[in-house]
């Protein structure tokens, strides 16, 4: 661990300023990824896991905007970079793969035009080794018979293989990092196995690293090396994931965790947290569970500062769930 | 053959449910049909001899992946589709002896719950007008009391009364999901069948939804087809699973039977597949394949193509659904070798 780490976010900021408010969409994240490591970064809807994701990648437009922070990735501060030099990192060192894998595919271009173009926007090579490399990244998440593929449409493909055409496209250049936003969510308990199985494989054997969001702990436990848990744009906690899942700190993660039905006994009422996420535009100091939280004191109205009260772990609660 | 339920005569029985769809050609496939050019319209085989009973008081979980069918199946039972072949009967007569204006309470009895909170209610109707419409119009209650009946409806699955007034636009994922549970309990049923009722929903909302399941069950006595593709709320849930794969039921059996001895291999996969809390980095061993078209469903028995135990009688001869042990039943030749 003396290497410096693949990607740094440092206290990430980033809000979208629309006529109702200011909405704090990521407000104040941090968490580090090492080459080759595996990150799951966990959230429900409006946690701003995606935006965190969006963000590493300068995909975020007006009225959004990172309004403080850092995201050092291989010694460069992303946040600074001109549109030039994103060309040479979008694609190439860091890759996304989006939830529905027709945001990366056109419905009109064949399979080929479409990896073969990745390829070419970034390396001087000929075409025919533009299309062998399309035709390895195919092999390498599991699609038979590659050549054929090659030459179908998207709506020839299913869902599963849609999306795998999507992470050979993310695939193709070689990347140091990817970032996969819920890229399983729609797919059958069986076609999900398949792609973590392939991702698992592709990262261990590359020394890509990845960092996974999703609202699914569960995938994350199979998957992930570290994970990164998110609420109402907040850092949460984070560690090893076996840590995180055997010894949740913050009672959020706590009651994410009891309220899986496989950690419930049969038929009996479900743990349960109470009401719902608030409102971003109405969010005020302070940390923005205690309106849910059972540990909540009038302490919890000033915003707790990110200790580290184990080696590897790090929280943001005063009132740490024993 | 039917699955045996706890109670001697089923609430709900399905005896060889099978549901057929079929594109209608448009007028250039037409003319290609009538010069011998073109194919026939392409059929769907949704279901295909489905037996299925329910006792009074069962919770039946009815898992499986997309295109199995098992959506259609509910929406036969709720009355929303007609089954192309086959009997659905309740309380042991027909569902066609409901039909007079007398039998109304019957046919009221089950209702359905749709899966997507966004698109299952009108985005023009206030809520008491979603939930009001139907005990109003079948005469359950007097246009006069309808405001009143919703509150006390309202507040049964934990929504404020007070917010009757609004449009489905102003709840949250999981407010729309107890609206839409609202207007199924509204008619009084005895049954609901509840469609991925929780799959659009966060974590922390799931758990809620689930607990009002559990809770409107204890006290009304309900009966639910709880359909789902997560096995864990599944098990979570249900006194009996039901597995189905492409339009066929391939087991069935008591809940804590089938997790804990799977009999067919489609189940065994399945179970295999559930992402788990337990923090042991695993290796996912997937099973090869995906779900066929159902417009061309293999012969034979439907996941032999997938099956790592498949020998040449599976692609000839469906396997029967039969008793393997007591209250367990299988689809699977395997059953037949010693």
């Amino acid at each position: 661990m003396s290497a410096p780490p693949l990607l740094q976010v440092d206290g990430l900021r980033m809000h979208f300023f629309t006529k109702a408010g200011v909405v704090k969409a990521v407000d104040d994240v941090s968490f580090t990824v090492d080459r080759g490591e595996i990150l799951g970064l966990v959230g429900e809807s409006g946690s701003g896991k995606s935006m965190t994701g969006y963000s590493i990648l300068g995909l975020v437009d007006a009225p959004g905007r990172i309004v403080d922070g850092r995201i050092v990735f291989d010694g460069t501060d992303l946040t600074r970079l001109d549109a030039a030099a994103w060309r040479r990192i979008r694609g190439n060192r860091i890759a996304m793969i989006f939830q529905d894998p027709m945001m990366t595919l056109n419905p009109v271009l064949r399979i080929d035009t479409q990896i073969v173009e990745a390829v070419l926007a970034h390396a001087d090579v000929s075409r025919e080794s533009a299309l062998a490399r399309a035709r390895e990244a195919l092999v390498r998440v599991g699609i038979a018979s590659p050549d054929e593929r090659l030459r179908a449409y998207p709506h020839q493909f299913s869902g599963g293989m849609r999306q795998r055409v999507a992470i050979a496209i993310a695939l193709v250049n070689g990347p140091d990092l990817i970032i996969a936003d819920e890229p399983t969510t729609a797919l059958d308990v069986t076609i999900q196995g398949q792609i973590l199985f392939e991702m698992q494989k592709v990262c261990r054997e590359s020394g890509t690293a990845l960092i996974w969001i999703t609202h699914d702990l569960s995938v994350i436990a199979g998957l992930a090396d570290e994970v990164c848990v998110m609420y109402a744009g907040r850092f949460v906690e984070s560690g090893r994931v076996a840590d995180v899942l055997e010894r949740p700190l913050h009672p959020y993660s706590r009651g994410l965790i009891d309220s899986v039905p496989s950690r419930n006994e049969r038929g009996r009422p479900l743990h349960q947290i109470p009401g719902m996420t608030p409102s971003l535009l109405s969010l005020g100091p302070g940390c923005p569970f205690r309106e849910r939280c059972s540990e909540a004191t009038p302490r919890c109205a000033e915003s707790p500062a990110i200790t580290e009260p184990a080696p590897g772990r790090r929280l943001r609660c005063f009132h740490p769930v024993p | 053959m039917s699955a045996a339920g706890p109670s001697p005569v089923p609430l709900l029985e399905l005896r060889g449910i099978s549901k057929q769809f079929s594109s209608r050609l448009d007028i250039a496939a037409r003319i290609a049909a009538r010069l011998g050019a073109g194919a026939g319209p392409q059929t769907v085989h949704a279901l295909d001899g489905v037996d299925l009973s329910v006792g009074a008081g069962e919770v039946v979980g009815l898992v499986g992946e997309s295109g199995c069918g098992k959506s259609t199946l509910g929406r036969i039972v709720a009355r929303i589709l007609e089954p192309s072949r086959g009997e659905r009967r309740w309380k042991d007569r027909p569902y066609s002896d409901y039909e007079s204006p007398a039998s109304r309470a019957e046919r009221l009895a089950v209702q359905m719950v749709f899966q997507d909170p966004f698109a299952s209610l009108n985005p023009r109707m206030r809520i008491v007008d979603v939930i009001g419409e139907a005990p109003v119009v079948h005469g359950l209650v007097p246009a006069r009391e309808r405001d009143r009946y919703v509150a006390e409806v309202m507040e049964r699955v934990g929504l404020d009364a007070s917010l009757a007034k609004r449009f489905p636009h102003q709840f949250s994922g999981g407010q729309r999901s107890r609206i839409g549970i609202a207007r199924a309990l509204a008619v009084n049923p005895r049954f609901l069948v509840c469609d991925e009722a929780v799959a659009a929903l966060d974590v922390s909302i799931q758990a809620q939804v689930l607990n009002l399941f559990i809770r409107l069950r204890e006290e009304f006595g309900l009966t639910y087809l709880f359909i789902s593709h997560d096995l864990g709320v599944v098990r979570h849930l249900s006194d009996r699973v039901v597995i189905m794969y492409l339009g066929r039921i391939v087991e069935s059996a008591d809940s804590q039977e089938v997790f804990a001895r799977p009999n067919h291999p489609y189940t065994q996969a399945l179970l295999a597949e559930i992402p788990r809390l337990e923090a042991t980095k695993r290796a996912y061993i997937p099973i090869k394949g995906e779900i066929p078209s159902p417009l061309a469903p293999p012969g034979g028995c439907h996941f032999h193509p997938r099956c790592p135990h498949a020998m040449p009688r599976c692609q000839a001869e469906a396997p029967r659904l039969r008793e393997i042990a007591p209250g367990h039943l299988s689809a699977c030749h395997l059953n037949d070798t010693p």
